[in-house]
């Protein structure tokens, strides 16, 4: 709705307030004639109107402002799906654009496109949330006074303008895959719709390799969606995970562009990541995956892409392809990595290795850091019920 | 549309600056350009070296101190500026990534409008 309404207004704080003023208005109007067929796109005709309205009335914002007024639909409703999907497609090159740091980039994006709030926003970035306000605003700006369009690129600039896009669309799909705070585990609204935009990008530059990759991660990991969750809502991790219940459908389309993704050399960060996921879908079990070949294939991620976070997972390979004390010597060697002092992930994946090699009291020590450090309410009880495991 | 200020940063000591052909080269390059954008063009100049430049200050008396040189001391100075007229960011970046700039780069401001 909001990216409809910007595309009007030329001007996102404006466009958030006329959106504001149509949920204002749906208040009173669905209150006595009762709820539209269609309350989205009621919504966003009520949005754009206002937007509209807004424009013409204010002749100095008129004469300001890139405005690309196109007649609306006389119904509200009439807004097309493809319509909403370009839109969103545009905002998304906007929020991108280089002339934004990279990380205000995906900031934007989770606020303006997907409605994250600021602070969830903060901790998928694992920074304060008033840093995070700030640096939103801050971009926020920048659009509007160096008017930064817009629009979808040119078909000549898209190769270079891609990445920012397909990075912007990883994280909304990791933050969706594991909410960073909140009672579900998993946030099927922003898993749905990183896939949706990963789906939409291939459309548009059907021969990327990287985004062939970045698809084939999302289709491969989201296969696994239905074992996570035990029918107690707790978490089931990949060990323990019901493989029969994977969307082999998913794992069909997924494996098959990873072998596309990595017919590039050398292949981009998305194709490792995929092929990654693809080793573990295709193994029959947890103890017959293959953890050499995941370690290799992470070696090669950790070298063109040098983040905290897959060294992490890296470590983690290596604990399992050799053994828990090689993995804690190499969780051990980020020990200093100040990004990832505030991140649970490190705290239970030595509590696990510790736990494996029979060291009670630091395995008791890291499970209660890591319960410390996480705000899901699923990932929590998980650590409560290892570590009440580890008392007896 | 907008206007923008291009500003043009450039390493003073280059030895560009003081080989004649790499100077007829650049002059070149700045017509060229020039004519290119006669259309989005609004003004501009080339300055002197920042050895000629003057800054002021106003002090907490509220009066003046004026010293020699130029504002912030950078390995890159300010060396000219155009001022352009572009429908959006995208075009003002296109008019920007012409402009000859042998030793340095240029940055891109939009211009303020008061109503």
């Amino acid at each position: 709705m909001l990216a409809a309404t910007v595309r009007v207004t030329g001007d996102i704080d404006l466009a958030e307030e006329c959106v504001q003023d149509a949920y204002a208005r749906a208040l009173t109007t669905w209150g006595t004639g009762g709820i539209p067929e269609k309350p989205g796109a009621w919504l966003t005709t009520v949005a754009r109107r206002r937007a509209i309205d807004l424009a013409r009335r204010d002749s100095v914002r008129a004469r300001t402002l890139p405005l690309l007024v196109e007649p609306v639909g006389s119904e509200p409703g009439a807004v097309e799906v493809a319509e909403i999907i370009d839109d969103r497609l545009r905002l998304m090159f906007t929020c991108c654009h280089p002339a934004i740091g990279s990380e205000a980039q995906v900031a934007l994006t989770l606020r303006l496109l997907c409605g994250l709030t600021t602070a969830e926003v903060a901790r998928a970035f694992l920074v304060s949330e008033s840093t995070m306000a700030a640096r939103i605003t801050r971009a926020k700006k920048k659009i509007a006074m160096a008017r930064i369009p817009f629009r979808v690129p040119p078909v000549t600039e898209l190769p270079t303008r891609i990445d920012a896009v397909l990075s912007v669309v990883h994280v909304l799909y990791s933050t969706g895959h594991t909410a960073p705070a909140g009672a579900d585990l998993i946030r099927r609204d922003l898993v749905e719709r990183s896939l949706d935009l990963a789906r939409v990008l291939r459309t548009l530059l059907p021969d990327n390799a990287d985004v062939a990759g970045l698809l084939a991660l999302v289709l491969l990991t989201d296969a696994r969606r239905p074992s996570r969750l035990g029918d107690d809502g707790r978490l089931v991790l990949l060990p323990d995970q019901d493989r029969t219940r994977w969307d082999r459908t998913a794992i069909r389309e997924g494996v098959a562009l990873v072998r596309e993704a990595l017919a590039r050399r050398p292949p981009g960060r998305f194709a490792l990541m995929a092929a990654i996921a693809a080793v573990h879908a295709q193994a029959p079990s947890w103890e017959a995956t293959d953890w050499t070949e995941i370690v290799g294939i992470y070696d090669l991620l950790v070298a063109i892409w040098p983040s905290p976070v897959v060294a992490l997972n890296r470590a983690v390979a290596v604990g399992l392809a050799q053994g828990p004390g090689a993995g804690l010597v190499a969780l051990d060697a980020l020990g200093d990595e100040p990004l990832l002092a505030t991140y649970s992930y490190l705290a239970s994946a030595r509590a696990d290795f510790l736990r494996q090699l029979g060291r009670r009291a630091d395995a008791r020590m890291a499970y209660e850091e890591a319960l410390l450090l996480s705000e899901n309410a699923v990932e929590r009880a998980f650590l409560e019920d290892r570590l009440g495991q580890l008392e007896h | 549309m907008a206007e923008y200020l291009i500003l043009i940063y450039g390493d003073e000591s280059a030895p560009e600056l003081r080989d004649v052909e790499a100077t007829n080269i650049m002059m070149k390059g700045h017509q060229e350009f020039g004519e290119r954008n006669a259309a989005a063009l609004r003004g501009g100049n080339a300055l002197q070296p920042t050895s000629t430049a003057t800054s002021v200050r106003q002090d907490a008396a509220g009066g003046f101190v004026v010293t020699d040189g130029a504002f912030a001391e950078t390995k890159e100075a300010l060396g000219g500026y155009y001022l352009v007229e572009a429908a959006d960011l995208d075009e003002a970046l296109a008019l920007a990534k012409q402009v000859p700039m042998p030793s340095g780069g240029v940055e891109v401001r939009p211009i303020r409008t008061f109503d």
